[in-house]
């Protein structure tokens, strides 16, 4: 059991990261032709409309929320007057608003790739195992809330932070150790969530790299001149 | 002053004869390829009708071009910047692909596997994006050929502004004309403003218009942006894609495959030269009638030693400035001015300019005065109005358009005068404001139309790009990563293999 902790919390998390990074960069570098957010709105957009929306709304918060979250060190919690069982309510909260409306988003996009022939004709396995992956992750997410309810004093986030925290620190035994305890929700949530990593450059979410803030500050026309 | 050069085109409506031999060729060579069946980057369409992308025209449907706002400022229709990334998750100004037509093949192997029946078998159609069958075809690329739909459906037409439209879909009074479309490559084009990732991008060399493949995301807002409905997005590749002005032809100097497979000699090619620095200002007149002529004057009299000089410093090579005074473009749009931009009031200043088509004169009576007393015409009594032509080409303002018409009238009432009469009837000249040496050069031009003298192209000096020797043994365009044919078939990153051109390094100069 502690060898297969190790394994899935302390080694694999680094496997999927490098994957991740390096992946990225070896398609971008290489394959940039594929880098695209594989868009089918040209093929039905009413549906899209309503599902992109939703769900891109709620990801990006409840990325941003995660990101935050985990990573920000408990000390600094302490210095901004927020204790841990409140950062934990404020979690829960958030991270249900966002989680159902991300979700809502995330079922309208699955039906229409569903049950649109154009869409579905036009639909990679990877389009549905991100998807279904997304799907699972999302709900793993939304049902850990209730385990959550259990016990708000805040012990348990407390102990996936050290786990992530431990993991971007490169402190393996640590991360391992902080992170045995908790619900096997939690662990799956954990696992799966470092196999989205895993899978990153081989799908579409590639387009996440790619978000154009550039854009705000770029002038209008762009010229190109060939060398000299 | 930053003078830069871009090849224009003008196609002469006048002598179009809608046979699509442009829109043939061109998707023969460029979009015959799966994801792009409905891509069409020149089509032909019927005028009046809604076209295709079906009201191509609607802005207020399409958020195409410019808005000038009451401060003087200008930003793409579909709005700023901010706009534009906040509903980057979902376009709500997205043409679906019913809007242009779904892609159709037809079950001809049907017509060879049919068992023996009492009923000769029929090759019926089916979607080329789902497979399924399609029961009936209920849009085209070309759906409204020669009036082919009611007229309760073509009423419309953007163009029928302002003009009391069903008088014109009575059998008496209708009206047609040909309108052959194609990326206008403008000078401010809205597809580049509104690219979120910065893919699309102006030639600074000849002004062509492209969309860099790899860096495009699809994120898909050029599609709305562009006015024109001329960029694509393609449905396999994830990517959008746009005429491309055959710019691999253009650079050794010949024309675009439209250009010359173009049997009614329609269509012009020729240098240009324009002030860039006057682009912004010139997009922003207040007026959008008044854009015909803000675009003129942004053009440079290539005969002027000054441009000649500022040309030269600005690197432009001597070959440009040699096709720029030769350039039948220039000719038509600034020196006869018969040519007019396409829709100028969408603010992008395209450079694909039309002469309008002359019409048959409503009432015979009138017919005989043209060329006998050297009398031009009521214009009114053509059979396409006035108005119409205007709203198409000059933003409504009818006098640039009453002018190149009747000095079309007057170059045939002249050589008609000269060829049959034996006389020179100069009358006929003076009412117009032409001179025998110009209305001569347009006869030349416009009516005889030589290969020389309507494709004025001067190649690229790539020479000066790339090292040819770095070249050798390359690949030229190529499938796949470089000179990698891709022949696996597994790619590792998801989707089939796919077209990349190796591109040539190019610093942005914004």
């Amino acid at each position: 059991m502690n060898y297969i902790n190790t394994l899935l919390f302390a080694i694999y998390p680094y496997i999927a990261l490098s994957i991740f990074f390096l992946g990225s960069l070896i398609r971008y570098d290489r394959d940039q032709y594929t880098w695209k957010t594989s868009s089918s709105q040209i093929l039905e957009s009413r549906q899209l409309r309503r599902g992109s929306i939703l769900f891109h709304v709620g990801i990006i918060m409840i990325l941003l929320g995660h990101f935050v979250g985990l990573l920000t060190p408990t000390a600094v919690w302490h210095v901004l007057g927020i204790s841990t069982s409140f950062k934990q309510l404020i979690a829960m909260l958030l991270g249900g608003i966002f989680g159902l409306v991300c979700l809502a988003g995330l079922i309208i996009l699955i039906r229409r790739r569903l049950t649109n022939a154009r869409v579905r004709a036009n639909t990679n396995i990877m389009d549905f195992t991100i998807l279904w992956l997304l799907l699972a992750q999302l709900v793993l997410g939304l049902l850990s809330i209730f385990v959550s309810a259990g016990h708000m004093d805040g012990q348990e986030m407390l102990k996936l932070m050290n786990w992530a925290q431990s993991i971007v620190t490169f402190q393996a035994n640590d991360a391992a150790l902080s992170i045995a305890s908790v619900h096997w929700i939690y662990k799956l949530h954990v696992w799966l969530g470092m196999t989205l990593f895993l899978v990153f450059p081989f799908s579409r979410l590639v387009h996440i790299w790619s978000v154009p803030v550039s854009y705000l500050n770029r002038r209008y026309q762009l010229v190109r001149a060939r060398v000299r | 002053m930053k003078i830069r050069a871009q090849i224009g085109m003008v196609l002469n409506l006048d002598k179009c004869i809608g046979c699509h031999t442009c829109s043939v060729t061109c998707k023969n060579v460029w979009t015959s390829r799966e994801g792009m069946e409905y891509a069409w980057f020149n089509n032909v369409e019927t005028k009046p009708g809604v076209g295709y992308p079906q009201q191509w025209e609607n802005q207020e449907k399409w958020q195409g071009g410019w808005q000038r706002h009451s401060n003087g400022s200008i930003t793409p229709k579909m709005g700023s910047k901010r706009k534009i990334l906040a509903n980057i998750f979902a376009n709500p100004a997205l043409p679906e692909i019913d809007d242009y037509y779904e892609p159709f093949d037809f079950d001809y192997q049907h017509l060879h596997q049919a068992k023996s029946g009492n009923h000769p078998p029929t090759a019926r159609p089916r979607s080329l994006i789902s497979g399924q069958r399609m029961e009936k075809i209920t849009s085209g690329p070309n759906w409204e050929e020669i009036l082919g739909v009611e007229f309760s459906k073509r009423r419309a037409d953007k163009n029928f502004e302002q003009i009391q439209a069903d008088m014109y879909g009575q059998f008496e009074n209708t009206f047609m004309m040909y309108l052959p479309r194609l990326c206008e490559h403008c000078l401010n084009p809205s597809c580049v403003a509104s690219c979120p990732s910065g893919a699309i991008y102006k030639r600074e060399e000849d002004g062509i218009v492209l969309i860099d493949q790899d860096k495009c995301r699809g994120w898909r807002m050029c599609v709305s942006a562009c006015p024109y409905k001329k960029i694509y997005y393609n449905w396999k590749s994830g990517k959008s894609e746009k005429c491309i002005f055959c710019y691999p032809r253009i650079e050794s100097g010949q024309p675009t495959v439209c250009a010359e497979t173009c049997v009614g000699r329609i269509r012009y090619l020729g240098v240009l030269l324009y002030d860039a620095d006057q682009i912004h200002q010139a997009a922003s007149t207040e007026k959008t009638q008044d854009l015909y002529q803000a675009q003129c004057d942004l053009f440079l009299d290539p005969n002027d030693p000054e441009v000649i000089k500022a040309a030269r410093q600005e690197g432009i090579p001597e070959a440009w400035i040699t096709a720029a005074q030769q350039s039948p473009v220039y000719k038509m749009a600034i020196d006869w001015q018969v040519a007019l931009p396409l829709h100028p009031e969408y603010r992008t200043l395209p450079m694909v300019w039309y002469v309008p088509p002359l019409s048959p004169i409503q009432t015979a009576v009138e017919a005989g005065y043209v060329g006998k007393t050297g009398e031009i015409p009521d214009l009114k009594s053509l059979r396409i109005p006035i108005k119409y032509l205007a709203n198409l080409l000059t933003a409504g303002e009818e006098q640039p358009v009453i002018r190149a018409l009747e000095r079309m009238i007057a170059m045939r009432a002249y050589m008609r005068a000269k060829h049959v009469d034996q006389v020179n009837d100069n009358d006929v000249l003076q009412q117009v404001g032409l001179d025998e040496a110009s209305v001569e050069s347009m006869y030349r031009y416009m009516a005889i139309a030589n290969y020389e003298d309507r494709f004025v192209i001067p190649t690229s000096h790539r020479e000066y790009a790339e090292n040819a020797y770095d070249l050798k043994n390359g690949c030229g365009f190529s499938f796949g990563n470089g000179c990698s044919t891709g022949d696996n078939h597994v790619n590792l990153f998801g989707g089939k293999t796919t077209t990349s051109r190796n591109i040539i390094p190019v610093v942005i100069k914004e």
